[in-house]
C-alpha cells in the first residue's frame, strides 16, 4: 500500500498499468484534438491525408478558411478576451475587499454573509444565468414603464455575461484571498506602525504585498474560468458570442478542423498560462 | 482626546461600509435578489397578455408530464452513478499521487493529472467527439482491428454521457482526495498493518475514515457541476441525452416560457442543494469547510 | 523479568547491513536480546537507528545479514507475519476509533469476536491504568496516558517483541522523566521483551537491561548501563554517554594501565590506558566531573592524587547536579567538576583560587580522534 509495506508483483504491475491507462484517458483526446488541426481534409475524422497549415493560414481563395483568417472566430477570441478581463479585474477587486471585510472587521450577520459569500460555488451555472438574466430583464421592463428608457445592458448581451460570471468567480477570489489573509502575521503590521508608518502606507508596503501571490494566483483563475466558462455564458449571451459559446454552435453543425486549431491555440496558450504561473510559485516557495 | 477618539471611530465604520458595499452590492443583486426573483417567477402563471397570477401550475407540469419529470430523475440517477465512478477512478490515481509515488515524481504527476483541466471544457469534448463519432478514430480502430465490420456509433449513448462526465469531473476529485490522502500519517498505516491488518480492513477502518472528509467534498462538487452540466450532455448525448438543464434551456430560451423554466431551475436548484446537505449531513462537516477544500 | 542468560534470546541480529545510495545507514551490526530483558539503541539523530529498528519491524528489508525473532529466520517474512509489534514515535493512535477500538484493532484483525475482544481489549486497559477509559477519544487523552494506549494496543497481541521508536520524545521533560518509571514498570510487569530505541542517554541508562551505544551505523559498544558508563569502549561512548570532561594532549609515556601525557602548557596528567600508546601518540582523555575532587589546600587531597590548580570561571547550582566551571592553571583548559553534597564548597564564586585533584583509575583515554 506504502513503499515501506511489501507489495506483491503483481500489485505493483497492476499499479504501473493503472497509471497509464490513466494517463491515457486524460490524455487522448487532447491528443486527437491537435493532431486533427493538421490534417489535410475538410473533416476532423480519420484517415490521414496528409499534413497541412490550411487550417490555421488558409484563406477563402482555397476554399478553406484558416484560423488565422476567420474573422468569427478571431472575433470571438476577443470578445472572450475582453469578457475575461472585466470578469477578472471585478473579481478580484470584489475579492480583496472581502478578504478584509472577512478576516478584519467585526460586524453583526457576519456569520450569515459569510455563509452567503460560498453559495455562489454550488449553485448550478444555468440556474445562476437564468436568474440573472430574468432579474435584469424584469429591472430593464421597469425601467422602460417607469422613466421610459431603454436599459439596454440589462438585455442579454456582454454586460450580463460579465456579471453572471462575476458573480461566482468572486467566490472563488474570495477564497482565496482570505484563506493567505487569515495566515498573515499581524504583528508585521504592528512593527510598521511602531515604525512610523501610516495605516495607507502599512496596506501598501506590507499587506499588499503580502497577498500578491495569491491575488496573482486568483486572477489567473478567474480569466482562465471565464475564459473557459460555458453554463452560464450560454443563459446571458447577446449577439456577440464569446469564444465557447461559437464553438458549441459549430461542434453542432458538424465542424471542419479549424475548431482544432483554435483548440490547439487554447491548450498552448493554457500551458503557457499554467507554467508560468507554477514557475513563479517555485520561486516563491525557494 | 475625546474627538480624537470619536474621529477613530467615525473612521472605522467608514472602512466598515467601504468594505461592506461591494460585498452587498454583489450578493443582493447577483445572487439573493435574482433568485427571489426566480422563485417568485416560478409560482405565477400567464391568464392573458401581460397578466399574471399567482399559481402553482408550473410545479403541478412538472408533476403531470411525465417526460419532465422522468428526465429530472434520469438525470439525477445518472449524476449520481457518475460521481460514483469518478470517485472509483479518481481514488487510485489519488492514493499513487499522495502515497506512493515521492518526491518529484508525486508533484509530476499531479501537475499531469491538471493540465487537462486547464483547457476548456469545449475543446476536451471536441476531441472525445472526433474520437467517438461513427467516422471516428476509435470505431475506425476496431475495424482496422477486425472487431467490428463496420464502423459502429460510440457517440449518442448514455455510456457516452458517463465518460464525458467522469473525464470532466476527475480533477474536482483528485485534488480534495490528495489533499485528505497527504494528511493521512503513514505510521497510521504502518501500525495498523503492523497490528495485523492487510489491505481492505486498513482501507475501510483507517484510510476511508480519515479520508471522509476529502471524499465528500469531492463527491459534492461533482454531484453538482455533474447536474447542472450542459455541454458535455448535448454534444456527447445528443437527442437521446435528455439532461434536466436542457429542458430549462429549452424553456428559457427557446420556447420563451419564463414561468415554466423557474419553476425548473429551483427544482434543479433544489435537488442539489438537498444533495450538497446530505452529504454534509452524513459526513458530519460544515458548508464552509468542505468548500475549502476544493 | 530476569536476564538469565540461560533463556534462549527472543531476537537475534547477525551482520545486518542496509544501504541508501552511497550512504551506508546500518553496517553490519549485531547483536542479542535476552528473553524478557529491556534493550535499548543509543544514538545521536542519523546515526541509523531508526533504520535498524524498522528492519526488525519488517518495513526496511536489510541488504545483508540476518534477523531471527524467537528463533526464527524473519527474511521475507512481511511485518505483519512478525511476532512483533511497534509503538511509534509519534504513537500513530488512530484517531477515528475510539481507545477502545484501537486496543482492540490487532484482535479484531485476527478475528476475535466482539465481545472476546472488548473484553480483552478493555482488561488490557485496566492492566495499563486506563480501566474505564474504552469509550474515550484518543485526543481526550494526557500525553502519558495516550502513551500506555499505544504500549496496550501492542501488548494485547501478546508480542515475543515491542518495538519502542523514541516514544518519549514528543513529551515535554517533566511527563518524560514520569514516563520513563512507568515504561520500566510496565515492562517488569509484562515481562515482554522491550527493544527502544533513543536518543536520550538518560533513557537508555536508565530503561535498559543492555544498552547498544550507535554511530554512524555501527554498535561502539554493547553493554550494561554500568559498563557503559565506567568503562567506556571507545573515546564516542566516552563523550556521548554521561557528563565528561575531554581533553586531548599527546603521550609522554605509559606505564603498564596507566598512561600520562601532555595536555598543554606543561600540564602532565596519568590516566587508565585500555591500549598501548607510543610516546607522541595523540590522546583523548575522559575524567567525569564525579571523579575529580576539590581542595582549598594540596593537603587536603586524598593520597596519590597529584595536585592540580585552577580559577574558578562559574558556579552552575542545580541540586545535586551542581557544578563547579573552572580553567586549569597551566593548560587554561576549562574543567567541570562536581561539587561534592556535603555543601563544603557551596561559597566558592568566580575567581576564585582552588586545588582538585582525581584518580587516574577513574579517567580513561583513547587513541586520539584529532589530528
Amino acid at each position: 500500500m506504502i513503499p515501506s509495506l511489501p507489495r506483491p508483483a503483481w500489485l505493483r504491475a497492476a499499479t504501473a498499468l493503472y497509471v497509464g491507462a490513466f494517463l491515457l484517458f486524460l490524455f487522448l483526446p487532447l491528443a486527437i484534438v491537435a493532431v486533427f488541426a493538421f490534417n489535410n481534409a475538410p473533416y476532423p475524422a480519420p484517415p490521414w491525408h496528409g499534413f497541412t497549415l490550411d487550417w490555421f493560414l488558409g484563406n477563402e481563395a482555397e476554399g478553406r478558411i484558416g484560423l488565422f483568417r476567420d474573422s468569427e472566430l478571431l472575433g470571438s477570441i476577443w470578445t472572450s478576451c475582453s469578457v475575461a478581463l472585466w470578469v477578472t479585474g471585478l473579481s478580484v477587486a470584489v475579492g480583496t475587499a472581502n478578504a478584509f471585510l472577512m478576516e478584519r472587521e467585526q460586524f453583526p450577520g457576519k456569520g450569515i454573509l459569510s455563509m452567503l459569500m460560498l453559495t455562489p460555488l454550488v449553485i448550478p451555472g444555468v440556474i445562476l444565468g437564468i436568474s440573472i438574466l430574468a432579474f435584469a430583464s424584469r429591472l430593464a421592463d421597469l425601467c422602460t414603464e417607469l422613466f421610459g428608457i431603454e436599459a439596454d445592458f440589462l438585455r442579454p448581451g456582454l454586460p450580463l455575461v460579465v456579471l453572471g460570471q462575476f458573480s461566482y468567480i468572486a467566490a472563488i477570489a474570495t477564497l482565496t484571498i482570505s484563506a493567505r489573509l487569515k495566515r498573515f502575521d499581524r504583528s508585521l503590521e504592528d512593527a510598521a506602525l511602531n515604525l512610523g508608518a501610516s495605516h495607507a502606507a502599512v496596506l501598501w508596503h506590507i499587506t499588499l504585498p503580502y497577498l500578491r501571490p495569491a491575488i496573482i494566483g486568483s486572477a489567473a483563475i478567474a480569466f482562465l474560468m471565464s475564459f473557459e466558462n460555458f453554463n452560464t455564458t450560454l443563459m446571458l449571451v447577446g449577439s456577440d458570442a464569446p469564444l465557447t459559446i461559437m464553438m458549441y454552435g459549430r461542434m453542432r453543425e458538424g465542424a471542419t478542423p479549424v475548431l482544432n486549431a483554435v483548440s490547439l491555440f487554447l491548450m498552448t496558450a493554457s500551458a503557457v498560462l499554467a507554467l508560468t504561473l507554477m514557475r513563479r510559485g517555485k520561486r516563491q516557495q525557494s | 482626546m475625546a474627538e480624537t477618539a470619536a474621529g477613530a471611530l467615525w473612521y472605522r465604520r467608514l472602512v466598515l461600509a467601504l468594505l461592506l458595499a461591494p460585498a452587498l452590492l454583489w450578493l443582493l443583486a447577483l445572487i439573493v435578489l435574482p433568485h427571489f426573483d426566480l422563485a417568485l417567477l416560478s409560482f405565477r402563471a400567464r391568464v392573458a397578455p401581460r397578466e399574471y397570477v399567482a399559481s402553482l401550475a408550473q410545479y403541478r407540469s412538472f408533476f403531470g408530464e411525465p417526460l419532465y419529470w422522468h428526465v429530472f430523475v434520469r438525470t439525477a440517477l445518472l449524476s449520481a452513478f457518475a460521481t460514483a465512478l469518478t470517485l472509483l477512478v479518481a481514488f487510485p490515481i489519488a492514493w499513487i499521487i499522495a502515497k506512493l509515488a515521492r518526491g518529484r515524481m508525486s508533484a509530476l504527476l499531479f501537475v499531469v493529472c491538471l493540465i487537462p483541466f486547464w483547457v476548456s471544457e469545449t475543446v476536451r469534448t471536441l476531441g472525445w467527439m472526433i474520437l467517438l463519432r461513427e467516422s471516428g478514430v476509435l470505431p475506425a480502430l476496431l475495424v482496422h482491428l477486425g472487431i467490428t465490420a463496420q464502423p459502429v456509433e460510440l457517440l449518442y449513448h448514455d455510456a457516452t454521457i458517463l465518460v464525458g462526465l467522469v473525464y470532466t469531473s476527475l480533477l474536482f476529485m483528485v485534488v480534495p482526495l490528495v489533499g485528505s490522502l497527504e494528511s493521512l500519517d503513514n505510521s497510521l498505516i504502518e501500525a495498523a498493518y503492523d497490528l495485523g491488518g492487510k489491505g481492505w480492513p486498513i482501507l475501510r477502518t483507517i484510510v476511508i475514515p480519515h479520508a471522509a472528509p476529502g471524499i465528500t467534498a469531492g463527491c459534492i462538487v461533482v454531484f453538482m457541476l455533474t447536474l447542472g452540466n450542459y455541454l458535455t450532455p448535448t454534444l456527447l448525448g445528443g437527442k437521446n441525452s435528455l439532461w434536466f438543464t436542457e429542458q430549462i434551456y429549452a424553456q428559457f430560451i427557446t420556447r420563451f416560457n419564463w414561468e415554466q423554466g423557474a419553476a425548473f431551475g429551483f427544482l434543479l436548484l433544489a435537488l442539489s442543494t438537498a444533495m450538497v446537505w446530505l452529504g454534509l449531513k452524513a459526513s458530519g462537516q460544515r458548508f464552509s469547510d468542505v468548500m475549502r477544500r476544493v | 523479568m530476569s536476564t538469565g542468560a540461560a533463556a534462549a534470546p527472543d531476537l537475534e541480529v547477525s551482520a545486518v547491513t542496509k544501504r541508501f545510495a552511497a550512504h551506508v545507514a546500518v553496517n553490519e551490526v549485531s547483536f542479542s536480546v535476552a528473553r524478557g530483558s529491556f534493550f535499548s539503541i543509543l544514538g545521536p539523530s542519523g546515526c541509523g537507528k531508526t533504520t535498524l529498528l524498522r528492519m526488525i519491524a519488517g518495513f526496511i528489508q536489510p541488504d545483508g545479514g540476518g534477523i531471527a525473532i524467537g528463533g526464527r529466520d524473519m527474511r521475507n517474512v512481511p511485518p505483519n507475519k512478525r511476532p512483533v509489534n511497534m509503538v511509534f514515535q509519534h504513537l500513530a493512535l488512530f484517531p477515528m476509533m475510539s481507545v477502545g477500538e484501537n486496543v482492540a484493532f490487532g484482535l479484531a484483525r485476527r478475528g476475535v469476536g466482539r465481545a472476546e475482544r472488548t473484553r480483552r481489549a478493555e482488561a488490557m486497559l485496566e492492566r495499563v491504568g486506563l480501566a474505564g477509559a474504552a469509550s474515550k477519544r484518543t485526543d481526550e487523552l494526557s500525553g502519558g496516558q495516550r502513551q500506555r494506549v499505544a504500549i496496550a494496543r501492542s501488548l494485547v497481541l501478546e508480542p515475543t517483541l515491542l518495538l519502542l521508536d523514541e516514544p518519549l520524545g514528543a513529551l515535554d521533560l517533566k511527563l518524560r522523566e514520569h514516563m520513563k518509571v512507568e515504561l520500566k514498570q510496565l515492562q517488569s510487569a509484562f515481562g515482554t521483551t522491550f527493544v527502544y530505541i533513543t536518543h536520550d542517554q538518560s533513557e537508555a541508562l536508565v530503561l535498559s537491561d543492555r544498552v547498544g551505544v550507535m554511530n554512524h551505523g555501527r554498535f561502539e559498544q554493547l553493554g550494561s548501563p554500568q559498563e557503559l558508563y565506567y568503562s567506556p569502549a571507545t573515546s564516542f561512548v566516552a563523550g556521548f554517554v554521561g557528563a565528561n570532561n575531554r581533553l586531548t594532549g599527546t603521550v609522554l609515556a605509559q606505564d603498564g594501565a596507566l598512561v600520562e601525557f601532555d595536555a598543554g602548557g606543561g600540564l602532565h596528567l596519568r590516566v587508565r590506558a585500555n591500549a598501548a600508546f607510543t610516546r607522541g601518540a595523540a590522546v583523548d582523555a575522559f575524567i567525569r566531573p564525579e571523579a575529580m575532587t576539590l581542595a582549598r589546600t594540596p593537603a587536603e587531597l586524598p593520597p596519590g592524587q597529584s595536585a592540580l590548580s585552577g580559577e574558578v570561571t562559574d558556579m552552575l547550582f542545580d541540586g545535586a547536579n551542581s557544578v563547579v566551571l573552572l580553567r586549569e592553571a597551566h593548560s587554561r583548559r576549562e574543567l567541570r567538576i562536581a561539587l561534592p553534597q556535603t555543601g563544603a564548597f557551596a561559597d566558592l564564586r568566580a575567581g576564585a583560587r582552588i586545588c582538585f585533584g582525581f584518580d587516574p583509575g577513574r579517567a580513561i583515554c583513547f587513541p586520539g580522534t584529532h589530528g
